[in-house]
């Protein structure tokens, strides 16, 4: 791991961050916003900017973070995805960004769809990359159509004989495509580079950063990404063992990417945002089949790995507590949104960290008193014994910049333990 | 083959059986549109699974696969479609700035398992369409939904685009979606918020004079 130039104050928040994630009782409640766009209203730029104004974003979340003084705080890069200029070198069709499909102040947004068909498993089984490269890039990325016409990668595989091959490349629609790649990775080179100096400079202020790598849930690799909501869902039913054979293909790919990705930034937290996993998508005998195996492996292997996975339950889990139950105590930070937090603690308390507890609907349309009252009201209850984070259901995009004053303030005033 | 057999075929999601069947009904001279009611039977059943949670998004979808595929199967020997009285008109949208529409699509089946009519506007619906569509469809309930926080604000915008055409008298609005709750049904005006497709239905039933 790099070893990264810290500060005395960036020893204090780290410490009390890792003690509650231990299940102990730090100084006080640690204090997590969700900042996400949240830091380009408060900077009063637009979220295209954001996409496209490196430095004006990177400003803005400097000020957000010094202004409101948490104790972890989400990078400038996890909203973006990439630099708006990639996507659009790219012609990334799988997100429509500020300025592009959807409104200058809106957030990105996926677009749901079936980027790999029902016929293609075998395909994908047999050779991930190859498929990845020739089948799924060019149907993600407009501007990546050309490398439908390479030949199978494989075919390189043919020693000193095959370096003619290579003359492929240089097709108008493969080298159109190329440099697509090449112009796009010019942009996201500069903008990671300039994330990282953005976070040793965070780190020597005294700030530490959230996560540095996100691993999806398999099925939600296979889902999200590739047949579709509505696609994995016929196919548990269709072809459960296709679908389940995809979802253990992409299990190490996960796995490697995150504990790569961590060694790179030296952050210990891995976010794994879960999505189609949660109450009501599935039952629990499907959860069980399709869904929990894989993460749970996924979860296990990072702790193995000596990192913190931080899983983000979106929706309810109060249905898959006891799924939950079988991971290790003290190694997971679980990130809740509209569990019932109070079940959680019960069956959790001593399994793994609780981090949210405060709704997002209120920092959006609620009172300062009503905020204070529920911090409180969250602290004394959920948080009395340690192991608790103060944290957003979900990210503060939205949310009224005095009522995340009062939040990040009332839980200093009433979180020291 | 029966009735039965498809009801217990569909429900049970063994869809090439499913076809199968019917293909043996139209074969056996079954009516038509005998067979769509044995099919929307089977759909009440897989609504009330879901509604007591023993059903969950995977059996709605293939559900409606299924559905799909006997209809298209069926329709062409069908000489005149059968009008049916339903319990009320609903208006749907997933509002402004947001394309999600998971949770949208999981409320109308189960307002049309529940035997309302459903006009479904799709996402990133503006206010102006919401309120030329109910000057045009005259539904007794609206339904906006949303998953990102910013739906907060548009559907206030559109609640109160509603009032400004003059029409908040003639619907009821109702909101629903994952973070949507008490707090965001206050802030946007709207007459109430439901926490599942179930809750929904119980608003529309409620409103239109049904049982809830």
């Amino acid at each position: 791991m790099t070893t990264t130039q810290t500060s005395k104050g960036f020893e204090t928040r780290a410490l009390r961050i890792n003690d509650a994630i231990q299940l102990k009782k730090p100084d006080r409640v640690p204090i997590f916003p969700w900042f996400h766009l949240f830091p380009a209203r408060y900077a009063g730029i637009t979220y295209e900017e954001a996409f496209y104004d490196l430095d004006r974003w990177l400003d803005a979340n400097e000020k957000t973070i010094l202004d409101y003084d948490p104790d972890l705080y989400t990078q400038p890069g996890a909203p973006i995805a990439a630099a708006g200029a990639a996507h659009e070198a790219l012609d990334n069709r799988q997100i429509k960004w500020p300025g592009h499909g959807v409104g200058p102040n809106r957030s990105f947004q996926f677009v749901e769809g079936e980027y790999m068909k029902a016929d293609e498993y075998d395909e994908f089984l047999n050779d991930p990359s190859d498929w990845t490269i020739r089948k799924y890039l060019p149907r993600i990325y407009g501007a990546l159509e050309g490398l439908s016409h390479i030949p199978p990668i494989k075919s390189l595989l043919a020693g000193y004989a095959g370096a003619g091959i290579v003359g492929v490349l240089a097709i108008p629609p493969v080298a159109a495509a190329l440099n697509a790649l090449n112009e796009a990775a010019q942009v996201s080179l500069r903008w990671n580079m300039a994330y990282a100096q953005f976070e040793q400079k965070m780190n020597g202020l005294g700030y530490p950063a959230f996560s540095a790598a996100v691993a999806l849930a398999p099925y939600d690799l296979i889902s999200d990404m590739l047949r579709g909501m509505r696609g994995t869902m016929v196919d548990m039913y269709r072809c459960p063992d296709k679908l389940l054979e995809a979802i253990a293909q992409v299990l190490p790919i996960q796995i490697g990417g995150a504990i790569g990705q961590a060694q790179m930034s030296g952050n210990p937290r891995i976010f794994i945002p879960l999505h189609r996993g949660a109450d009501g998508f599935m039952s629990n005998e499907q959860f069980e089949t399709f869904y929990w195996p894989t993460l749970k492996a996924l979860i296990l292997a990072l702790i193995d790995a000596g990192l913190t996975p931080c899983p983000f339950f979106e929706g309810g889990y109060d249905q898959r507590l006891e799924y939950l139950q079988e991971l290790p105590p003290g190694k997971v930070m679980g990130m809740f949104d509209r569990s019932d937090l109070f079940k959680v603690k019960e069956a959790l308390g001593d399994v793994m960290c609780i981090a949210g507890g405060m709704p997002i609907s209120l920092l959006q349309a609620g009172t300062p008193d009503q905020v204070r009252a529920h911090t409180r009201h969250m602290i004394e209850t959920i948080g009395q014994d340690g192991g608790f984070i103060m944290s957003s259901s979900s990210v503060l995009d939205e949310a009224d910049v005095e009522l995340v004053r009062v939040w990040v303030e009332a839980t200093k005033e009433y979180g020291a333990y | 083959m029966s009735s039965q057999a498809l009801i217990d075929a569909f429900t049970e999601m063994r869809e090439a059986e499913a076809l199968k069947i019917t293909n043996e009904l139209l074969e056996q001279g079954t009516e038509p549109l005998e067979i769509l009611e044995t099919c929307k039977e089977a759909l009440e059943i897989i609504g009330q699974r879901f509604e007591n949670g023993t059903a969950f998004i995977p059996e709605l979808i293939m559900a409606g696969e299924m559905m799909g595929q006997i209809t298209d199967r069926v329709r062409p020997h069908i000489e005149q479609e059968a009008q049916e009285k339903k319990l009320g008109k609903v208006l749907m949208g997933t509002v402004s700035g947001d394309i999600h529409d998971i949770g949208k699509e999981v409320v109308i089946f189960m307002l049309e398992a529940n035997g309302f009519e459903v006009i479904d506007l799709g996402v990133d619906v503006s206010p102006e369409t919401f309120v030329e569509q109910i000057g045009e469809t005259q539904p007794d309930v609206v339904g906006l939904s949303g998953l990102l926080t910013l739906a907060f604000g548009t559907m206030k915008e559109t609640v109160d685009a509603i009032r400004e055409a003059g029409l908040r008298d003639q619907v009821k609005v109702m909101i629903g979606g994952a973070p949507v709750d008490e707090h965001v049904q206050g802030y946007t005006g709207a007459d109430a918020w439901g926490k599942d497709a179930m809750e929904a239905v119980a608003l529309a039933r409620q409103w239109t004079g049904g049982q809830s």
